[in-house]
């Protein structure tokens, strides 16, 4: 029988994937020809989706973007035998949009069906938890820290550190906890791990747990991802029948339980400790370090606090061993890093690469450049904490010190793209105005600088041209207000507003009312 | 605004919070499981939600009041959420959001007089690569315009 893939991610679906799969299905039952319908995950060519594919003896094929009024044509044309016609793409292996990626962590994404644990087990799932099995747990933590792996939340810090810590932590429980809670705007590679290939998250959060003693996980996971709910769900379910979760995980006498907590649309609840308080059931109030998670975590238990890419990578580095994922990369930046390609690009999607690409590779070689085919003016990197960065920038290499050193960051790695419509005080003053929406309010440079800021951006509105003393007046305002949240806040949401803030300001001062020389100086 | 809960709802509540009490962290939870019952979570419910958790009524209207997601009043039969955060900025959501609060006739948090639609805003759907996105309940939708926003309103008005 004839293999047919219609993906079942959330993008693929909110462009109609559902609806083709359902017209495909009724075409051949009408012409009597017997197919396998396959929902899988999402390769990542975003702007191709509904991306259709057909297995064939030289491998997948695909068409793209199938709308359900394409499907009587495709079968006319005989797409389930490679039949020529306009959607098709040819072998999916060969678009140089994925040849030209270096897919590790998202190895497996959109080639399986996410749900079904024979397919992960038949593409090298839990190759890395049989060899984890097999080491002690310091064993394993070497692993992870030689690899290099560094947090692919945003902070960048050393994951093998970190489980160091929590391994060295005596006590009777132990916690492993996902941050699944993606709140950046221009992410979603959590997303697609969690929808499209949920058991590497799985896998690699018991690895963490065998590493450092840890028998409970939590995956916190933001409210807005109904779908990554319910596929981890059932990912979940099936890997506990199957003996990978539970009391006795493959035989070897360790346990590790795993359960989805639903967060409820806080954004600072992807700040660590914040999202610890609200698993513990409390208000998401960011607390103080130390004492660090790794030492007094969830429940004042040692807790290791991954998001969901690194833990995601966690399964390869224990198959493939810590130099074959550090031999990928530049300088302290090892292995590669999803990019999540967004905002105004005519070809958005999921890029993995290793460190080192530039920015104007992304948005041009893969993004295709703006959708709307005017210039590309600004790019945020990192998502609403982050720096925006003009032209001049676009050739910095993807590197956490190469970004530090221009004042920005990498963050999460979600690139969002304006073109030159973008009013770039407006976006200053959104960014103030979420970070008072957003803020916990346990300190003021946050709870109040926030709200001066969406103030004082206003008064910069009005003033542009009218009041050219008070206008400096609160340009210069912004700047003091900007450096007392970055150094007077208790966490990244406050303490990294200014980036976006003085980074517009900064590389865009005409947006703000002042020529390009009063802000070089 | 204070309602009279109904005996039947009432239970509704005591079953959420009974399925949900033992749980490490059952705060969440629980106010999870009684919104997804009844559509929000109703001040006359902290009560027996404190008692229940040996909390305060005070620990949990805050916890309610700190979350956007709990919402503290009944809402329209469909909740429709917009992205207002900058991937979808970038390609319109502005427009969007105009043309979606004049077509209903409303703000955001706020529901149309038929009881049909509340709308809301929200910050990432995770959809980025297909801006501006928008969420009906639980479908998501992306590249959304205003034509295809009247299709989906009016897709849901008459859905039951």
């Amino acid at each position: 029988m004839i293999k047919v893939y219609v993906p079942r991610d959330s993008t693929a679906l909110s462009l109609g994937a559902d609806k083709t799969a359902a017209a495909i299905v009724a075409e051949a039952q009408k012409r009597n020809i017997q197919i396998e319908l396959i929902r899988n995950g999402s390769r990542g060519l975003f702007w191709l989706e509904p991306f259709v594919e057909v297995a064939t003896e030289k491998g997948r094929v695909a068409f793209a973007p199938v709308q359900p009024k394409d499907v009587p044509g495709l079968f006319d044309a005989d797409f389930l035998h490679s039949g020529a016609h306009p959607l098709y793409l040819g072998l999916t292996e060969e678009l140089s949009w994925l040849k030209k990626q270096q897919r590790l962590t998202f190895a497996r994404v959109g080639i399986t069906d996410p749900v079904s644990l024979q397919d992960y087990i038949a593409h090298d799932g839990y190759k890395g938890l049989a060899n984890a099995l097999n080491m002690s747990g310091a064993d394993i933590v070497k692993v992870v820290t030689d690899s290099g792996l560094r947090g692919r939340g945003g902070a960048a810090f050393p994951t093998g550190i970190k489980w160091n810590t929590v391994l060295n932590a005596p006590a009777e429980q132990k916690y492993i906890v996902c941050n699944a809670d993606e709140g950046d705007s221009g992410t979603y590679s959590d997303r697609m791990v969690m929808e499209d290939d949920p058991y590497v998250l799985i896998e690699g959060m018991t690895i963490a747990g065998v590493a450092v003693g840890a028998t409970q996980g939590y995956i916190y996971l933001r409210s807005e991802y109904p779908h990554a709910l319910k596929v981890l769900n059932e990912a979940i379910e099936k890997a506990t029948q199957a003996g990978y979760l539970g009391d006795n995980i493959c035989g070897s006498g360790k346990a590790f339980h795993l359960e989805v907590r639903r967060a409820a649309g806080a954004y600072v609840c992807g700040e660590e400790t914040s999202l610890l308080e609200s698993l513990e059931g409390k208000r998401g109030l960011v607390r103080f370090k130390p004492p660090l998670p790794a030492i007094e975590g969830l429940f004042g238990k040692p807790t290791v606090v991954n998001n969901v890419i690194s833990l995601a990578t966690i399964p390869i580095i224990l198959d493939k061993g810590a130099q074959f994922y550090a031999d990928y990369g530049m300088g302290r930046s090892r292995g590669t890093l999803p990019i999540q390609l967004a905002g105004n690009l005519k070809q958005g999607g999921l890029v993995e690469l290793a460190f080192g690409a530039t920015l104007r590779e992304l948005l041009y070689d893969f993004g295709g450049g703006s959708a709307t085919g005017k210039p590309i003016r600004a790019v945020q990197v990192g998502g609403p904490l982050g720096a925006y960065l003009p032209e001049s920038q676009f050739d910095t290499p993807l590197d956490y010190e190469e970004f530090s050193k221009i004042w920005a960051v990498l963050g999460h790695g979600g690139i969002v793209a304006f073109d030159e419509t973008v009013d770039m005080a407006k976006m200053a003053r959104y960014a103030f105005e979420f970070c008072a929406i957003e803020s916990c309010g346990k300190c003021t440079p946050c709870r109040i600088g926030s709200t001066r800021g969406v103030e004082v951006m206003d008064k910069i509105a009005a003033s542009k041209q009218e009041n050219p003393s008070s206008h400096a007046k609160h340009i210069q305002l912004v700047r003091d207000l900007s450096d007392t949240m970055l150094n007077g806040s208790l966490c990244a949401l406050g303490g990294m507003t200014p980036y976006p803030v003085l980074s517009a300001l900064n590389h865009f001062p005409e947006d703000f009312g002042l020529n390009k020389k009063e802000v070089a100086a | 605004m204070t309602t009279v809960l109904t005996s039947q709802e009432n239970a509704r509540i005591d079953a959420c919070i009974e399925a949900h009490r033992k749980m490490p962290g059952a705060l969440l939870p629980v106010l999870h499981a009684i919104q997804n019952d009844l559509g929000y979570v109703p001040e006359e419910a902290y009560p027996q939600i404190a008692h229940a958790l040996a909390l305060s009524v005070a620990e949990v209207h805050g916890v309610v009041t700190f979350y956007h997601h709990f919402r503290r009043h009944p809402v329209g039969k469909h909740v429709l959420q917009i992205c207002r955060a900058e991937s979808c900025q970038a390609m319109g959501a502005e427009k969007l959001e105009a043309h979606v609060k004049s077509a209903l006739g409303i703000d955001y948090h706020q529901t149309t007089a038929d009881g049909a639609i509340t709308l809301e805003p929200v910050y990432c759907l995770g959809n980025c690569a297909c801006s501006p996105a928008v969420l009906m309940d639980e479908e998501l939708y992306g590249r959304v315009d205003s034509q295809k926003i009247e299709a989906i309103i009016h897709e849901a008005r008459v859905s039951a």
